[in-house]
């Protein structure tokens, strides 16, 4: 292996690599997959040069550590963390100049869920359907990082980028989710869809790429029977017999027999993807564009 | 045909049988051909089909109400063969759910000609359909918390067949050594939706 690669020293408790995903693939039971806060990605990526879809890593609230073979730029956004290289504190949210053999800790978050690891040139393990990403609903993708892997780097752009930091939303103390009603809001009574729209929920402690699972008042259902299967969208809100409301994430299946109640604006789902166990969530309803 | 708006950029058509959402499948899929509908998936499902990333779904609803849907076309292109050993445990169930013997029900479901519906559950699981109503099964009370890969299976209207091993309550029929999912093959997919699929027994030794 060339020296253009990455050790994982410590894979913490659940890092996956993540591009872009895999859209257009949903016809055949393949979930679209990709980095669940997308825009910290692309922002990441942004600092090392690389194009904003290039594979990083995703970390799930304790970090990870890795110790690359030769000099690359790095940067670590998304959940704010602390981040050392061979012990000492480094800036997050900015590049950072890491040498070979030096080891780069990104600890545990601050606040928030997902931190995100680009480094320059993008991670290149083999990608499957067009993306690098790992899908933990269908398990297409590279394995979640185990200690001891190795994973290659691309090439680095020539001309590294200008910014020297960029400005981050902090994970939500209260997510407020901004969503339209429907397909199937008529699978509910007209109280359960008052009370999807003005009681407060929370973030369930078994969220995860699939779903924001919450906790709160269960949304009863107009009438019986179940629905045929059929497409969900990304951000879509599928409620289970249990009345509690799921928020679709990347990972999610591509076909469900839940009734969907609303779908998630794109804009909120990045926050969704940061707010953590207990955090109280709320979901107003706008008209379309 | 009811246009539902889904989100901002999405559009789901239901259409009251599973017939007509076949037929609307593949037109929409014929029209992507041809380059009159922008859309990033589409994706068929039981009652309905879902239009994903789709510009300005409000116009195109009103387009699509003004579509004639022909019907599904026959015999466009030709069968996926399935070799199967029809050995799976649940085939004595079946046949005495459909009240024939073992091998009049692997000669039934054999003579069926399937196509997929849709796809769904894991990457490359079809849900095909052409098995007459009379013999449409209920899953098993128990679902299982391992199927093969490989094992080819009814439930309700459906046959499938599992890409992977997975937890499954479809009755197992039989067992194909077919592969149903490769990434690394071009397509990676044996059955997409529209494909037509026929089931050849073979010896069970």
């Amino acid at each position: 292996m060339t020296d253009r690669a990455l050790s994982v020293v410590r894979a913490g408790a659940l890092t996956t690599v993540q591009d872009g995903g895999r859209p257009g693939h949903a016809h055949l039971g393949v979930p679209r997959s990709g980095a669940l806060d997308a825009p910290a990605a692309a922002l990441v990526n942004r600092l090392v040069g690389n194009p904003p879809e290039a594979a990083v890593l995703e970390t799930t609230l304790d970090g990870c550590t890795v110790r690359p073979r030769s000099a690359v730029t790095v940067a670590v956004g998304g959940a704010p963390c602390p981040v050392t290289v061979d012990g000492r504190p480094a800036p997050w949210g900015a590049p950072v100049r890491v040498m070979g053999g030096a080891l780069l800790d990104i600890g545990r978050a601050r606040s928030g869920v997902r931190s995100y690891l680009a480094v320059s040139g993008g991670v290149t393990v083999e990608p499957v359907l067009g993306s690098r990403s790992t899908d933990l609903l269908s398990g297409l993708g590279p394995p979640p990082l185990a200690d001891g892997a190795v994973l290659p780097l691309g090439r680095p752009a020539a001309v590294l980028p200008y910014a020297d930091a960029a400005p981050q939303p902090g994970p939500p103390d209260e997510l407020v989710l901004r969503v339209t009603l429907g397909p199937r809001e008529d699978w509910f009574t007209a109280d359960a869809v008052r009370t999807f729209l003005t009681r407060a929920y929370r973030v369930s402690s078994a969220s995860n790429r699939v779903g924001l699972r919450t906790e709160g008042p269960p949304l009863e259902r107009a009438r019986p029977g179940e629905l045929p299967s059929e497409g969900m969208v990304l951000g879509a809100v599928q409620v289970p017999p249990d009345g509690s409301p799921v928020v679709f994430l990347a990972d999610h299946p591509t076909t469900g027999g839940y009734p969907v109640i609303a779908v998630v604006r794109p804009a909120g789902l990045a926050a969704a993807a940061q707010a953590t166990p207990g955090t109280p969530v709320r979901f107003t309803a706008v008209s379309r564009r | 045909m009811r246009a539902m708006p889904v989100g901002d950029d999405a559009l789901l058509l239901e259409v009251p049988s599973g017939r007509e959402a076949e037929a609307l499948h593949a037109e929409l899929q014929r029209r992507r051909s041809a380059g009159e509908l922008t859309v990033r998936e589409i994706v068929p499902a039981a009652r309905t089909v879902l239009l994903d990333g789709v510009r300005e779904p409000s116009r195109l609803a009103a387009r699509l109400a003004g579509w004639e849907i022909p019907p599904v076309p026959e015999r466009v292109r030709e069968p996926v063969e399935i070799p199967v050993r029809y050995d799976g445990p649940d085939l004595p169930d079946v046949a005495a759910l459909w009240g024939v013997s073992r091998d009049e029900a692997a000669r039934i479901h054999a003579a069926s000609r399937f196509r997929v519906a849709f796809c769904g559950f894991a990457p490359g699981f079809g849900y095909l359909t052409g098995l007459p109503d009379r013999y449409h099964v209920p899953r098993r009370a128990t679902p299982r918390t391992s199927v093969p890969a490989g094992a080819v299976a009814l439930a309700g209207p459906y046959t499938g067949v599992y890409p992977r091993p997975s937890p499954g309550g479809w009755r197992l029929i039989g067992t194909t050594d077919a592969v149903l999912w490769d990434h690394t093959r071009v397509p990676a997919a044996l059955l997409a939706p529209g494909a037509v699929v026929r089931f050849v027994p073979v010896g069970s030794g």
